[in-house]
This record gives C-alpha cells, structure tokens and sequence, in this order.
C-alpha cells in the first residue's frame, strides 16, 4: 500500500479516505444527485449475476432423480432459504417471497464475501488496471446506496403487497386503526364517559405516529444493520492496516488482531446475510396480514 | 452518507435479479425438488403396501398349512377308521362262510352215516337172514322170521 503512491508522504489519514473513497462518476454535469459509483455498481451487478447467473445454469438443468452434487448443494441452499420462508409466511410462498428470499440472501452474501479481499490488494489491482490513483471500494453492502436500495426495494415491495391483499382503503385503515383501535362512540352521560369521546378520536391520531414512525424505521434499520456491520468491518481491516505499516511489531500485532478480526467477520458476513433475508421476509409476511 | 443515482442503479439490478430468480431460478429447482419428494412418498408407501401384503400373505399361509394338518390328521383317521371296519367285516365274513362250510361238512357226514348205516342195515338183514336160514333151516318157518327180523332190523 506504500508502493502506491511514494511521490506524496502517506499519512494515516489519506490511507483511509482512499479506502473509504468511491469511484464516483457524475451523469451529465448535474452534480448532486446525478453521480454514480462505479465500484459499487461493477461489484454489485458482477456479483448478482454471478450468483444468480449460478443457480439458473444448475436450474436449468435440475432432474428430479438422483441430483448431482452440484444441484445437491443448490437444493441445499434452496431448502434453506424455503424452510425460513415457510415458517414466517402463510400463503403462495413460491408465487414470490422464497424465491425473492433466496435473491437477497445470495446477492448480499456475495456481496458481503468481497470483505475477505485484503483492501490493499484490491487497491494495486485497480491502479494496474486504471494506470493511476483510483478510489475503490470492494464491499458494495458498505456503500450506503445498497443498503438503502434494497431497504426501499422491499419497502415499496412491502406497501404494494399491503394494497394487493388488503386494498388501498384497507391499508389507510390499518394506519389509522391499529394498533390501538379506533374511537368508541360513548354516550356522554357520565363524566367519565364524555372524557371517553373526546380523547377516543386522538387513538386515530396515535395510530397514525405509531405506524408512520414503524414504516420509516423499517427500511432504515434494515439498511443501516447491513450497512454499519460491513462499514465497520471494513475500517476496523483499514485500522489494521494502517497499524501494520507502523513499525514491525505493528504489523504482528496487525497480523494476530487481523486473523481474530478475519474470525469473527466469516461469522458475521453470513449473519447479516441471513437477517437480511430474514427481516426481507418478515417485512414482506407482515404485509399479507391485515389486523 | 451520500446517497446518489446509484441508488436507483442498484434498485433497477436488484428488480431484475428478483425477477430471474421468480421467473426462471425457482420453479425448476422447486419442481425438481417436489418431484422427487413425491417419488420418495411414493416408493415409501408402496413398501409399506408391500410389507402388509407380505404379513397378510403369511397370515393366510399359515392359516391354509393348519386346514391342511387338520384335513390330514382327519383323513387319517378316517382310513383307520376305515380299515379297523374293514377287518372287522373280513372277520365277519370269514366267520361267517367258516360256519356255512362246517354245516355243509357236517350235513355230507351225516348223510354219508345215513348211506353206511342204510347199507348197513341192508346187508345185515340179508346176514342176518342168511344166518339164521342156515341154523334154522328146518324148524322156522322162513317168511315169518325173515319179516320178524326186518322189523328188527328198522329198528337199528
């Protein structure tokens, strides 16, 4: 990572704003808005495909006699993702939610798997490439695009099955209704009674934050979960880095916390994999089930 | 926190991804997976059907060897049965034509004794005559003696 660039003095600083940087490209000269990052969208799109392009070639040629070892591993993953599909969702799950399920899992599994890269591999293979200094972020899952893109992909997924089975009228009714229900129509007679009509109507009002505050907070704690993990993963392997270029016993030091750091990410690259898959289909169940 | 068009990039690839997966990963592998499972049920019930039949057959079996002992220890009976009555009636039988020969014996005896005693008598009349002619020549008158002595002799 040194050899990179020896006519500037590498400071810890500019070390991590490189990693941290993206490749972005402007559409137009718009600006704001109209950028991309080309890293991310590459990685993404290679690694979607890649994985999706995968199971279809073994799919394509599944037989329902003895599987061969390669479609024994596909079935396996396949009943993975179906069995946590069947115990959360009740309905048609093959229609759309366990294959939708086995998308997201696989895709961001992928995509979180780009983590195992050393950054500064990635980096010099980049710069051969491009012939000079380039930013580029391996891990898509730590771009915050991504995240967000499937958070809301899920969330728009998610309003349109609510209007699907329970009909435009009956999703603004559920804002409004659940979960405290909506006003009693007392008879005033008592005080206690008149107090009743007119605090009963504000339950509308409740309803109406409760549900707005949980369909705000869905798509941001799915997003920012995967997110925060990959990111902070990412710097912590930038620290580590960076330690490592201090001195020799840095980089022993950055070697052993690296290897403990290295564990623990191959547990959570999966786990997060999983969760989102799973809030993907908790999210989408929940949609079907009118209250 | 810098979100751009890659967004929407990323959003568009995840539609298409989902859709390939919808349309063309999931209902052969589901297919396949299915059909195999109803091959499994199937072979599964099938040796469950074949495994009562086998206990049914045996059942049977075991039931017909038992009619067969039961028939055959009867007929057995029967043929001793059979054969005790069938030496019992050649014992009859037997007893039966041993008594018809013994009256037919005895009766030829009798008659064959009644034959000697009639040639007997015949000839000892005669004798006698002939005898008592000879001693008593001259003093008997011979026809009245000789009647005399046949009604002697019929007596005998």
């Amino acid at each position: 990572m040194v050899a990179e660039h020896t006519q500037e003095a590498l400071t810890p600083a500019k070390y991590i704003a490189h990693h941290l940087g993206f490749n972005v490209q402007n559409v137009g000269d718009a600006g704001g808005f109209w950028r991309i990052n080309i890293d991310t969208l590459f990685t993404s799109i290679f690694l979607g495909f890649l994985v999706i392009g995968l199971i279809w070639w073994v799919a394509r040629k599944a037989q329902a006699g003895v599987p061969s070892k390669t479609q024994a591993f596909v079935e396996i993953i396949f009943e993975f993702v179906d069995e946590q599909a069947k115990s959360m969702f009740h309905g048609d799950r093959h229609a759309f939610i366990a294959p939708a399920a086995l998308t997201v899992f696989l895709w961001v599994l992928a995509m979180n798997m780009m983590s195992f890269l050393p950054v500064d591999y990635v980096a010099n293979v980049v710069e051969l490439i491009a012939g000079h200094e380039a930013h580029w972020r391996p891990v898509p899952t730590s771009d915050i695009n991504t995240t967000f893109a499937l958070a809301l992909s899920v969330w728009i997924l998610m309003i349109f099955f609510s209007i699907k089975v329970k009909g435009f009228g009956g999703l603004i009714h559920e804002i409004f209704y659940s979960p405290f229900g909506g006003p009693k129509f007392f008879k005033p007679k008592s005080v206690l009674g008149f107090i009743g009509l007119i605090v009963s109507p504000l339950l509308l009002l409740a309803n109406f934050m409760f549900n707005m505050i949980e369909y705000i907070s869905k798509p941001l704690s799915h997003s920012l979960r995967l997110f925060g993990n990959l990111y902070a993963g990412e710097v912590i392997f930038l620290l580590l880095g960076m330690l490592a270029g201090s001195s020799i016993l840095g980089m022993v030091g950055a070697a052993l916390l690296g290897a403990a750091w290295s564990v623990f990410h191959l547990l959570v690259v999966p786990l997060q994999a999983f969760i989102f898959m799973m809030m993907t289909v908790v999210y989408l169940s929940m949609a079907h089930e009118s209250h | 926190m810098d979100i751009h068009l890659t967004l929407v990039a990323q959003a568009i690839a995840f539609a298409i991804l989902i859709w390939v997966t919808v349309q063309y990963v999931w209902p052969p592998l589901l297919g396949a997976i299915e059909t195999r499972q109803k091959t499994i049920a199937d072979g599964l019930a099938a040796a469950h059907e074949g495994k009562s039949a086998l206990e049914v057959a045996s059942k049977k079996s075991e039931v017909t060897l038992n009619e067969a002992k039961q028939k055959a220890t009867e007929i057995i009976g029967q043929a001793e049965k059979r054969a005790s009555q069938i030496v019992e009636d050649a014992k009859g039988a037997a007893k039966v034509e041993g008594d018809r020969i013994i009256t037919g014996a005895k009766a030829e005896i009798d008659q064959e004794v009644n034959r000697a005693k009639e040639g007997l008598r015949a000839q000892v009349s005669v004798l006698a005559i002939a005898g008592a002619e000879k001693i008593l020549r001259k003093e008997i008158d011979g026809k009245a003696h000789s009647d005399m002595l046949s009604k002697l002799a019929a007596e005998l």
